[in-house]
């Protein structure tokens, strides 16, 4: 068996990334300019590493799928990113954010990583700023914050409601310098399809190009994969059309082991679902809790002239509404993190308050906030979100509550990485959503940003010099090399075999099937039944999948059909892989709510003493099951405790 | 809003451009969907065309898209004469189908413009944007060694305007918009951003001027003020920053 080493530096845990930069091996300028780096996904942390790694020295090219890079899914992010500043003097510290990190994680993220990512959390609001980030500013010309949920300090750096448009447009033009002085080459709308190893370590990728269906090589020193999550293998979520976990899933077929891909995170405000025809679900920022109150009716009778429409929200007097969250729990109320509040929204619905004609939805109010602040001062802080909301909806907030309901947002698991964020393949590097992440069983807000941008900005290049220090006198790699072939081939080989099925279903039709029983069975409660049952399932939808997908058009054309049902092809293992490890894992904590173990107020309950661990999965062929191997957290600097949101 | 569910379906005819690739000639089809919910989104109209072609073995219809909340620029729908249809502030995958009629004809044809040429069906190459950005819209900083970022107050209603030039989110509907294929407001926002900001006023001259070239070299026309762009920019960016171009390209240029 594997020996899994995360490669945690010795000394105590604020002098190890200190320790760990003193020490490692780095490779001179000369030696730089002949080693090759890819690096898949332009998002924070793609687009921050390839620029990083080019302003070094290194020669990288980056890929993305959409036509540029700018589109990357991280353009999307709303709400802000966290950092340590304290310029609020408000008593944060790298620490509290340490802290803040490992307990919204229901402490299941490794400690040295995570007090890393608060370390460097300052370094990235200088960055940004030094690039031109629009930030957020007070009438001093100071940078202003603002609270996200699972803290109690004001932390959060924002762009109005575009955080993660402008981070990325900084990385984007901190790339494109680099694109226009040759250190980056940019591969736009080509799709990685396959890992290339050459005596185990990784050593290039295969890609086709999405305009024409050609199958490429390409082949380097070393591989970052910064691909994003895998929340549309739900098929409703709140990523973009083109997310996927494709190209993790083609690592971890190569040998990378997967970690906890149980812990995907639902998001307590969403647009509620409104149609069959719906591609997609809307995010409104979870900034939204800090000016607006969540209720439900008190009564039920209540409940069913709203859901009938007899009833308006405003008409329900004050003394009738339940606002659940400041009920349950008072000290941090309607900002309690997010599995927290979303579970307690699915609460109040299953026990039937809930309103919209569904039922699943509950209000966010801001009737109050607006007649304490007034109307303009609320248009300034959420004006677009508003907008947004009532685009969509039809509905305006001022007047009538936001409807809102839990939906899939973000993925904790990922690809399993050391404390370089290398791999178990040698020279294959996982950053941003696409590694496993430092958020533990649950992401608090702001800190997905704050992660991409660690990993691509000041985490990787420093690590992968460590292991290119080793490679300076391995000459480039020959594309033509059998390895390469191969994978060639077997790309070509899936590609033929989608095209040749010719069955009775489009793609999109088994991409909602498999979401739907993710959604309704390894969703926001789970039990060892409704896993057991989703396995068999997926199974069954995948084999169907093989038999009976229609994919039209050509092979070597644009063809977004095959896109498509190539990354559905992975979602239907990852799916069942997902499954498999909630059942696994006997104990709630975090995004992961197993309905056997809660509390008896309906909290979530871990079993520190049998699941203190990551779980980490070993493929091992197409009918295999997975293996798992465990690497075991050590709790040194913090007090482990059930995690508290009302006192 | 709940209500709408019950709202009767609409029945639309839609002339939708098809065009197999950047060397064939394109035309018009005609194609028609039956009782399409008042509250979907226009991409979501499409989607359910394509499901219905694709049932008959037919090719989906090609369109960019890809956050489907009006950010990530993807989305290039030119609906009715109108780059991101006939509605403001909005991108194509934020138009809903309630801004329809029953019965409509609706014209769809991808971005028009020698600069951005067609890829597939609605379906067109607009990296000459990022050409253009590579010139020069960025301030020249490397990861690591940058001062605090309190250290140099800016006034608020500073970073504000270049906020409000920095949400340009690169889909071309200003180009698309324009008679003269003009990227004028594209490269303005960028130029304006940077040029609001201390960090950036360091490289402010050569940037106008290397972005402004590369602009001409790529083929896009020049301004001549008819504003279409300003109209149709779904991220409303207006057109004083032109104007802001224009001042600081004058002065790089008699510095030179
Ligand atoms: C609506 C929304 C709002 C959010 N708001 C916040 C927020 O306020 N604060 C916060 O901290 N976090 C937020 N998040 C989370 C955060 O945005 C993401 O976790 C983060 O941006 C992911 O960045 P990334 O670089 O890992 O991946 P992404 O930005 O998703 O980039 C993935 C890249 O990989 C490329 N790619 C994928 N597959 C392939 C392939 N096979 N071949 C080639 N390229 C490929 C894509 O083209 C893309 O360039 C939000 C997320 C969503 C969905
Ligand atoms: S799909 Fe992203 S802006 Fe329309």
């Amino acid at each position: 068996m594997v020996k899994l080493d995360a490669k945690i530096p010795a000394g105590p845990l604020a002098d190890k990334w200190a320790q760990y930069k003193a020490t490692q091996k780095l490779v001179n300028p000369a030696n730089k300019r002949k080693l090759d780096i890819i690096v898949v996904g332009t998002g924070l942390a793609g687009a921050a590493a390839a620029a990083s790694f080019g302003e070094l020295g290194f020669n990288v090219k980056i890929f993305c799928i959409q036509d540029s890079p700018r589109r990357a899914h991280s353009i999307a992010a709303q709400g802000g990113i966290n950092a340590a500043k304290n310029y609020q003097n408000d008593g944060d510290s790298v620490y509290r954010l340490f802290y803040d990190t490992i307990k919204g994680g229901d402490y299941r993220a490794r400690e040295a990583n995570v007090y890393r990512l608060a370390e460097v959390s300052n370094n990235i609001i200088d960055q940004c700023v030094a690039q031109g980030v629009p930030f957020a500013r007070d009438y001093g010309g100071l940078l202003d914050n603002r609270s996200f949920g699972g803290a109690q300090v004001s932390r959060t750096f924002y762009a109005r409601g575009q955080t993660g448009q402008q981070l990325l447009l900084g990385a984007y033009s901190a790339l494109s310098r680099q694109i226009r002085k040759g250190a980056v080459k940019m591969f736009n709308r080509e799709e990685m399809m396959e890992l290339v190893l050459i005596d185990g370590k990784a050593r290039g990728i295969i890609t086709r190009n999405i305009v024409t269906g050609a199958v490429q090589r390409h082949s380097a020193h070393a591989v970052v994969l910064a691909t994003g999550g895998y929340g549309n293998v739900f098929f409703l979520s709140t990523n973009a059309m083109g997310s996927n976990g494709a190209a993790a899933m083609r690592c971890y077929k190569k040998g990378a082991f997967f970690g906890n891909p149980c812990y995907v995170q639902i998001h307590p405000t969403c647009i509620p679902v409104h149609g069959d025809y719906q591609s997609k679900l809307t995010l409104m920022s979870e900034s939204l809790r800090n000016d607006g109150r969540i209720w439900v009716p008190k009564k039920l009778e209540d409940a069913e002239a709203l859901r009938a429409g007899k009833l308006k929200p405003t008409q329900i007097p004050e003394e009738d509404r339940d606002y659940y969250l400041e009920r349950r729990y008072p000290a941090f109320g309607n900002l309690v993190p997010r599995d927290v509040a979303s579970r307690a929204a699915k609460e109040r619905c299953d026990a039937g308050f809930g309103v919209n004609e569904t039922g699943l939805a509950v209000y966010l109010d801001f009737a109050d906030a607006i007649r304490r602040l007034g109307k303009d001062v609320i248009e300034a802080r959420y004006g677009n979100l508003f907008q947004m909301y009532e685009k969509i909806t039809d509905d305006n907030p001022y007047e009538t509550p936001m409807m809102i309901y839990p939906a899939i947002h973000y993925s904790m698991g990922g690809l399993w990485v050391d404390y370089e964020l290398q791999t178990t393949i040698p020279g294959l590097y996982a950053a941003g959503e696409a590694n496993f992440s430092d958020h533990g069983a649950n992401r608090l807000g702001a800190s997905a940003l704050m992660q991409g941008l660690a990993d691509g900005y000041f985490v990787l290049p420093y690590t992968i010099q460590n292991y290119l220090s080793h490679e300076i006198q391995v000459p480039r790699f020959s594309t033509e090399l059998k390895e390469f072939d191969d994978a060639c081939k077997s790309v070509q080989e899936r590609i033929n075999k989608l095209m040749s099925i010719g069955g009775r279903c489009s793609v999109d039709h088994f991409q909602r099937q498999l979401g739907k029983v993710m959604w309704d069975k390894v969703g926001m409660a789970r039990t060892k039944e409704s896993l057991t049952e989703a396995i068999a399932e997926i199974q069954a939808i995948r084999e169907e999948f093989w038999q009976n997908v229609r994919v039209t058009g050509e092979r070597d054309e644009f063809n977004p059909e095959l896109e498509k049902a190539l990354r559905t092809a992975e979602h239907l293992e990852l799916g069942e892989l997902m499954a498999r490890d909630a059942l696994l894992r006997e104990e709630s904590c975090g995004g992961h709510f197993r309905e056997e173990f809660q509390t008896p107020e309906g909290e979530a309950l871990r079993q520190d003493a049998d699941f203190m661990f990551v779980s980490c999965w070993e493929y091992r062929g197409a009918d295999q099951e997975p293996e798992l191997h465990k690497e075991p957290l050590n709790y040194e600097s913090i007090k482990i405790a059930q995690r508290n949101y009302k006192e | 809003m709940i209500q709408n569910m019950e709202k009767k379906g609409l029945n639309l005819t839609l002339k939708i451009w098809r065009q197999e690739n950047a060397r064939s000639k394109g035309s018009f089809e005609t194609y028609q969907v039956q009782d399409i919910s008042p509250d979907c989104s226009f991409l979501e109209m499409l989607d359910q065309l394509n499901e219905k072609l694709v049932d008959k073995f037919e090719k989906p219809v090609c369109f960019d898209h890809d956050c489907r909340e009006g950010i990530c620029g993807m989305c290039s729908l030119y609906i009715n004469g109108r780059p991101h249809g006939n509605d403001s502030g909005i991108t194509t995958c934020q138009l809903h189908m309630r801004h329809f009629k029953d019965g409509e004809t609706i014209w769809i044809e991808p971005w028009r413009s020698r600069a951005f040429p067609v890829i597939k069906d609605l379906v067109v190459d607009r990296t000459a944007l990022d050409k253009i950005i590579q010139e020069g819209g960025y301030v020249s900083v490397n990861t690591g060694g940058t001062p605090d970022g309190n250290a140099l107050p800016i006034r608020k209603e500073n970073a504000d305007l270049a906020m409000d030039a920095a949400a340009c989110i690169g889909c071309g509907a200003c180009v698309a918009a324009c008679k003269n294929a003009s990227a004028m407001l594209f490269v303005s926002a960028k130029v304006s951003q940077l040029a609001l900001l201390p960090q950036g006023r360091v490289e402010a001259r050569e940037r106008v001027t290397r972005m402004v070239s590369k602009m001409d070299e790529l083929g896009f026309g020049n301004c001549t003020n008819t504003r279409a762009c300003e109209a149709e920019c779904p991220k409303e960016i207006k057109i004083s920053n032109i104007a802001r171009m224009n001042r600081e390209f004058f002065v790089a240029r008699l510095q030179d």
